[in-house]
């Protein structure tokens, strides 16, 4: 048991068990002692829901990280490769399983993908002859782990990239399949709410998926009343804000050095520019840290921020920006600079129009009177700035998205809403009070600073809906933009 | 010696009367005349009796004895081919092969016309398994269709196969046979072939008297005789073994018989002995000596599960004999050329014209209805009977047996004893009176009686003649629902599965929609009725039944040659991940493609993709991306990591020169070592650009070739590193090697702008620590961005009297910031009181530290206090 799983409206101890039993039903399936080799990248998931001990339990004697040529020796009858389904490590795991065949004693080796069985990956063992020396080959699903009593994430750092620049949904399939995975646990999910192009995909996947189960019929009495699906896109502007709640401090601050007087010149900018001060030219304080070289991912930060609270920035200020970075940090940046106006982060203002006020004043975006010690609104999170995707979340919950239709029609991709019709032996009866329960997915990415204003919106005491969150991953800013950058060098 | 049996000329004494009635308590009652008359006891606690199953209304064309006869076990068909082979006739008639229900219904006939026969079997799947003397096995179905063959082995086809046996194990279905060169080859399992050679006998120079395959610790093992002497194989070795209490004067022994859980072992000797122990042939249970010399037909165990009793049956021409341990045995005589089936709880016996079965007495039918038998059970049957005459007697036997407080008892016997009954009138007569009793009990829990109620339903309706599965209920538990139902299915018996499952309430995964499938799956091989038809029939009649799997009736019709009727049901299938596998199969790749897609799972349109690469010609690959724009940006991640030169040639066909451009960008970084590479390779992303209409990229690009062979120039005149340097970097590292002019010249030509240029040779000087340098450029002229930063920067290089020079000139605005910076706080607190300025007196309020600054801080209190009061 993890205590801390299981204080929320949602206990999201049994997801926990769950896979835990799944794993453990996996390697009990390879008797006798094992060594597991792992992809690295699967080393941090799995800590937060399986502790060495558990291995250890189940004969798991050795553990190695997956590299190419020989494994080290070791005195086991199963091997066993822990890896995401990717070609490159199949080359990898042949390579591996061929120089042991060479060695000696024979042992038995298995496959675990992780989420996700894959035939393309399946075909290249096969094409490097090793598929036949795998005694198990299975997936084991491990889509959203617990972070903590409300919060799931995917832990998939790639998924903003691959949604928005390389056009694979590969994450958002996931994502779909651990919704599943979520609703065989708790329950269908009668009312699904989404914006944006990935919120709509996750969408259909799950309705298609669903079709694909009418064999059994859910009959778990739901614990969710809603889904809402956020595309990050749909906020950009958020996560590039320097969080101000404590976690999210930590989080911004963790191997930065900064005096604090720079610190709180850049807050000055950040919050002229969310409040629409001089969006519209080149900012001095951003020439200076270039000419300074400060490092590149938080001049990107800002000027990607003045982007977004401009509806993009004129021809003149956008090259300028962009030909300053390329003398001073160099030329190969041309492709980081590309993929930002890819992913809309950058961008040419078109038409002229400026909808950000709009929508800062629709939304009220922008707080002048913030009692940051007893808070009254979610804008303490950013000093007076409220997260425009948890405004989305709270709106909806009350009075209801209709009251926007025109901010969200500004806002990327569509927005809409489904309904998975519920036996009427699971249909709930609500008590008068109790509150609804919401599960928000943020498609790309979420912040500290959004999940402490989602917590603070639980706890409000008329505010009639408490929020668990889900996420691809858990990100600030600078993590964020790091994932889009690209360095030939 | 005892004779008995309904074609015998005596009756046994114990079938005299019948059951209850022969005695003079309780009184007799017509109805129940002579039921125990097919009773025949054998020792003092058992009782066999022989009831007809069928009469065989089959036209049999051929004596029994001239075929090769299959019958499978758990009332199975029966098959039979005669056999032209063994007469040594030559073979100008092609045999037939008919296969028939056991109630004689003919379900296949065809012509044999392949190699000799040497045996035949049943398969646990109802397949039926034909040996060839050249070690072909060839596998037909129930309805004598052809489905697969396999071999013995190469080492066969010189030697022959004289002999075969099917088994079966716990694994399924192994096949037995001894060759030409008396040796064994056995495999335990036909399902995943694995021949094994089994060891050679030492000195072995002639074949076998009798052999056996046994199963012992879960492995096959064979066991065979040779004159006295007997040899135990396994897979390693052979071994001498002898029965523990074996009669002396044995020469050789004529037949063998494993029971059906291969825990016993029965011998047969050329003295009329019969030796019965166990398998291990470490006990001896008894033995019988028959005085008949004469080898036997066949012999075959005849035991009930948890039985105490054991019995062979052992048949020759025209007797037919059980024997066990006592002193007696009981002999039939047989009226016709016989076969014997082994089965888990009795012997079926099936002639030309009948089809019998031959079992001990269970306990339930026998405390019922054994002679004088004062059981709870047979008090219960009595009073119900006499409650139906509406007779007081009713009322007596029922206190009989509560007042010995049986009731309870007796009700389950008569639920016990129903399940046993071949007869409906007999499991109805006991079922109503086990439904009686329970009347007069509190607490009776239903289901036992609900469940013996819909189990007979259930037998009853399979054992009828038209169906022929003649399942006796010990028989039908072990065998369970779901492998009757696949028994059913396999006979195409469609609706009555379905009403089983119907009236059974199982649930539809298991029940209606399998049954639906395989009915589907058989629908699709109907050759005459056109696709449309039989597509819509079967989605007419499955619809979105749960657990209905079309991509497998799809698999079946497309395994036909119906490529259509498969397309068109793999509409009806849900699930991708079946879909798209079998449109590949069938060469369907760009259906299975848009099937991949509308899934979502990349993983499914990777693997579609690599199909149609190999499939497609270059162009028409390309052609099929375009219209897939999901597709082909998954290929063009692909090709990123495994073929870069592809990459390019898709950017290429969709004019993409944005993509292209950068493509050359990153080649310029990777693919080129020399500079000139570099430059080209950069010139071709310049060109990119401009048709991408990205004029500013594509003048960075022209401005990097410039820097790169400028950087080149620099390294061969100054040496040094400059290569992949920043412009930036490049201008900074010629001012800190003293190149001032060059690097003015570099700025100049890139247009650096002015504030940017301050700033790097502000920093560059300083790290120098050229102070006198940096003075002299300080008065340059007015700096773009104001002196604080030269206060900054000094101080960073911790020289606090250049630092002070230049705090002299920051401007007003600044100007408390740079005292502060150098230190002086009693000034910063004079300038921000002239300037009265609530921020800076903060500012510097906040700097007032020790005992040095407390004068100033009341300094600034003070000037603080008097603007309040103005």
């Amino acid at each position: 048991m993890a205590a801390h799983l299981s204080y929320g409206r949602v206990n999201l101890n049994v997801l926990r068990e769950a896979v835990r039993r799944e794993l453990r039903e996996f390697l009990d399936k390879c008797a006798g002692s094992k060594a597991i080799v792992w992809d690295e990248y699967l080393t941090g998931p799995f800590g937060l829901i399986a502790q060495y001990s558990l291995l250890k339990e189940h004969e798991v004697e050795k553990m190695f990280t997956l590299k190419g040529s020989r494994l080290p020796a070791a005195d086991v009858k199963n091997i066993i490769f822990f890896v995401r389904p990717r070609l490159e490590l199949m080359d990898i795991i042949a390579d591996n399983v061929l120089s042991e065949d060479r060695r000696g004693p024979a042992r038995d080796f298995h496959i675990l993908f992780v989420p996700r069985r894959s035939l393309l990956c399946e075909q290249r063992l096969k094409d490097l002859g090793v598929l036949g020396s795998f005694i198990h080959r299975e997936e084991y699903s491990l889509d959203l782990i617990p972070f903590d009593g409300d919060l799931l994430s995917m832990e998939s750092e790639g998924a903003f990239r691959e949604c928005y620049l390389d056009g694979d949904q590969t994450s958002l399939y996931h994502a779909a399949k651990g919704l599943m995975t979520l609703q065989a646990l708790y329950g269908t999910i009668p009312q699904i709410f989404g914006k944006g192009e990935c919120a709509r995909q996750v969408a259909n996947m799950m309705i298609r998926m669903k079709r694909e189960f009418t064999g059994s019929q859910n009959s778990v009495f739901p614990v969710f009343d809603n889904l809402l699906l956020l595309d990050r896109n749909v906020d950009l502007l958020t996560p590039l804000a320097t969080q101000l709640t404590y976690e999210g401090l930590i989080d911004e601050l963790y191997g930065i050095q900064n005096t604090s007087e720079d610190f709180f010149d850049k807050l000055t900018v950040e919050q002229e520019f969310m409040s629409g001060i001089d969006t519209d030219k080149v900012n001095s304080y951003i020439e200076d840290c270039i000419a300074q070289k400060h490092p590149l991912i938080k001049v990107l930060r800002l000027i990607c921020l003045q982007s977004v609270c401009n509806s993009g920035l004129k021809q003149k200020v956008l090259d300028y920006y962009k030909r300053e970075i390329l003398q001073t940090y160099g030329y190969e940046h041309m492709l980081s600079l590309h993929n930002l106006e890819k992913a809309g982060l950058l961008k040419l203002q078109t038409g002229g129009r400026n909808n950000y006020p709009t929508i800062r004043k629709t939304l009220r975006l922008w707080m002048d009177d913030v009692n940051e010690q007893n808070p009254t609104d979610i804008s303490y999170v950013y000093s007076g700035y409220a997260p425009l995707s948890v405004r989305l979340a709270q709106l909806l919950s009350r009075p209801g998205w209709r009251s926007i239709e025109e901010v969200l029609r500004m806002l990327p991709g569509p927005h809409f809403e489904e309904r998975q019709p519920l036996p009427t032996g699971l249909q709930k009866k609500r008590q008068p009070g109790e509150n609804r329960v919401t599960l928000v997915f943020f498609l790309g990415g979420v912040t500290f600073a959004e999940i402490a204003a989602l917590r603070f919106l639980s706890q409000l005491e008329d505010g009639g809906t408490e929020y668990v969150i889900a996420t691809t991953k858990l990100v600030n800013g600078s993590s964020w933009l790091e994932a889009l950058m690209e360095s030939p060098l | 010696m005892r004779t008995g049996g309904s074609g015998s000329a005596k009756l046994s004494p114990a079938a005299c009367g019948g059951g209850l009635l022969c005695t003079a308590w309780p009184p007799p009652a017509p109805a129940m005349d002579c039921y125990t008359a097919n009773w025949n006891p054998l020792g003092d606690s058992a009782f066999y009796r022989k009831y007809e199953l069928y009469s065989m209304d089959w036209d049999l064309k051929e004596e029994l004895r001239d075929c090769l006869v299959a019958a499978a076990p758990y009332g199975g068909p029966i098959a039979l081919l005669r056999n032209p082979w063994r007469k040594e006739k030559a073979a100008s008639v092609r045999p037939v092969l008919d296969i028939y229900s056991a109630s004689g219904m003919p379900l296949a006939s065809l012509l044999w016309k392949s190699g000799p026969v040497v045996a035949l079997g049943w398969s646990a799947e109802e397949e039926l398994l034909c040996v060839q003397e050249d070690g072909a096995v060839l596998v037909y179905g129930l309805h004598g269709d052809f489905r697969r063959h396999f071999s013995m082995g190469n080492e066969v086809l010189q030697n022959r196969v004289l002999d075969a046996r099917i088994f079966h194990t716990e694994f399924g279905s192994g096949v037995a046979i001894l060759t030409g060169a008396y040796r064994f080859t056995l495999s335990a399992n036909v399902g995943d072939l694995k021949l094994r050679r089994m060891p050679e006998v030492p000195g072995l120079q002639s074949a076998p008297s009798c052999w056996t395959t046994l199963c012992q610790d879960r492995v096959a093992h064979i066991l065979l005789a040779v004159g006295p002497d007997l040899y135990l194989l396994d897979h390693a070795t052979c071994s001498t073994v002898t029965p523990p209490g074996l009669a002396p004067g044995v020469s050789s022994f004529l037949q063998m018989a494993v029971s059906f859980t291969y825990r016993h072992l029965a011998l047969f000797t050329d003295t009329g002995y019969i030796w019965m122990g166990t398998t291990s042939l470490k006990e001896k249970l008894c033995e019988f000596n028959c005085n008949i010399r004469a080898p036997p037909k066949q012999m075959v165990w005849c035991s009930r599960p948890r039985s105490k009793e054991r019995a062979v049956v052992v048949a020759w021409e025209k007797r037919l004999m059980v024997v066990g341990d006592a002193p007696e045995s009981i002999q039939f005589v047989l009226d016709e050329d016989s076969y014997l089936v082994p089965e888990l709880d009795g012997v079926r016996i099936f002639s030309r014209s009948t089809h019998e079965f031959l079992h001990e007495v269970p306990v339930a039918s026998e405390e019922i209805f054994k002679i004088a038998s004062m059981a709870p059970g047979a008090l219960l049957l009595e009073a119900q009977k006499e409650y139906e005459k509406e007779s007081q007697k009713a009322d007596e036997y029922l206190r009989e047996i509560q007042e010995l407080g049986e009731l309870t008892q007796a009700v389950q016997q008569c639920i016990e004893a129903a399940g046993h009954e071949h007869r409906p009138d007999m499991q109805k007569s006991l079922l109503r009176a086990a439904s009686f009793g329970k009347c007069f009990l509190d607490r009776f829990p239903p289901d036992s009686f609900v469940r013996m109620c819909q189990d007979l339903r259930v037998l009853n309706a399979v054992r009828d003649y038209h169906i022929g599965i003649p399942l006796t209920y010990s028989q039908y538990k072990q065998l369970t629902i779901q492998v009757l139902l696949d028994r059913l299915v396999l006979r195409r018996l469609y609706p009555l599965a379905i009403q089983i499952c119907e009236y059974l309430r199982l649930p539809e995964v298991q029940g209606v929609s399998r049954i639906l499938a395989h009915w589907a799956c058989y629908k699709v091989q109907q050759k005459d009725v056109s696709d449309e038809d039989v597509a819509r029939a079967i989605n007419q009649k499955l619809g979105d039944t749960p657990g209905v799997s079309y991509s497998d009736i799809a698999a079946r019709a497309y395994g036909c040659g119906r490529t259509e009727l498969a397309i068109k049901l793999l509409e009806y299938e849900p699930r991708s991940g079946e879909q798209v596998p079998l449109l590949l199969k069938m060469k369907r790749s760009k259906l299975a493609l848009n099937k991949a897609i509308e899934s979502g799972d990349t993983d499914l349109v990777f693997t579609v993709l690599l199909h149609l690469k190999n499939e497609l010609n270059r162009g028409d690959f390309f052609m099929t991306l375009r219209n897939q724009p999901m597709a082909l940006s998954l290929y063009r991640q692909y090709c990123k990591h495994q073929e870069l030169e592809t990459l390019k040639d898709l950017y290429n066909q969709d004019d993409n020169h944005q993509e292209l451009g950068s493509f050359h960008v990153r080649a310029s970084y990777m693919a080129e070592e020399r500079i000139e590479g570099r430059v080209a390779a950069l010139q071709t992303a310049a060109d990119a650009f401009y048709k991408a209409k990205n004029e500013f990229a594509a003048k960075a690009t022209e401005d990097q070739m410039r820097l790169l062979r400028l950087q080149r120039r620099l390294e061969d005149e100054l040496g040094g590193q400059f290569l992949d340097l920043s412009l930036h970097d490049t201008v900074t590292t010629l001012i800190l090697g003293g190149h001032n002019k060059r690097a003015e010249q570099l700025a100049r030509d890139f247009r650096i702008p002015d504030k940017r240029l301050w700033w790097l040779k502000l920093t560059a000087l300083a790290n120098l620590e050229d102070w006198e340098e940096l003075e002299k450029f300080s008065k340059s002229k007015k700096s773009p961005i104001g002196y604080l930063p030269f206060v900054e920067i000094c101080m960073k290089q911790h020289n606090k009297y250049e630092a002070k020079k230049y705090a002299a000139r920051v401007g007003p605005e600044q100007k408390v910031k740079a005292l502060l910076l150098v230190g002086d706080v009693a000034q910063a607190a004079d300038v921000a009181i002239e300037h009265r300025n609530e921020a800076e007196l903060s500012l510097v309020l906040s700097h007032c530290t020790g005992a040095t600054d407390g004068a100033t801080a009341d300094k600034i209190q003070r000037a603080r206090a008097q603007a309040q009061k103005k």
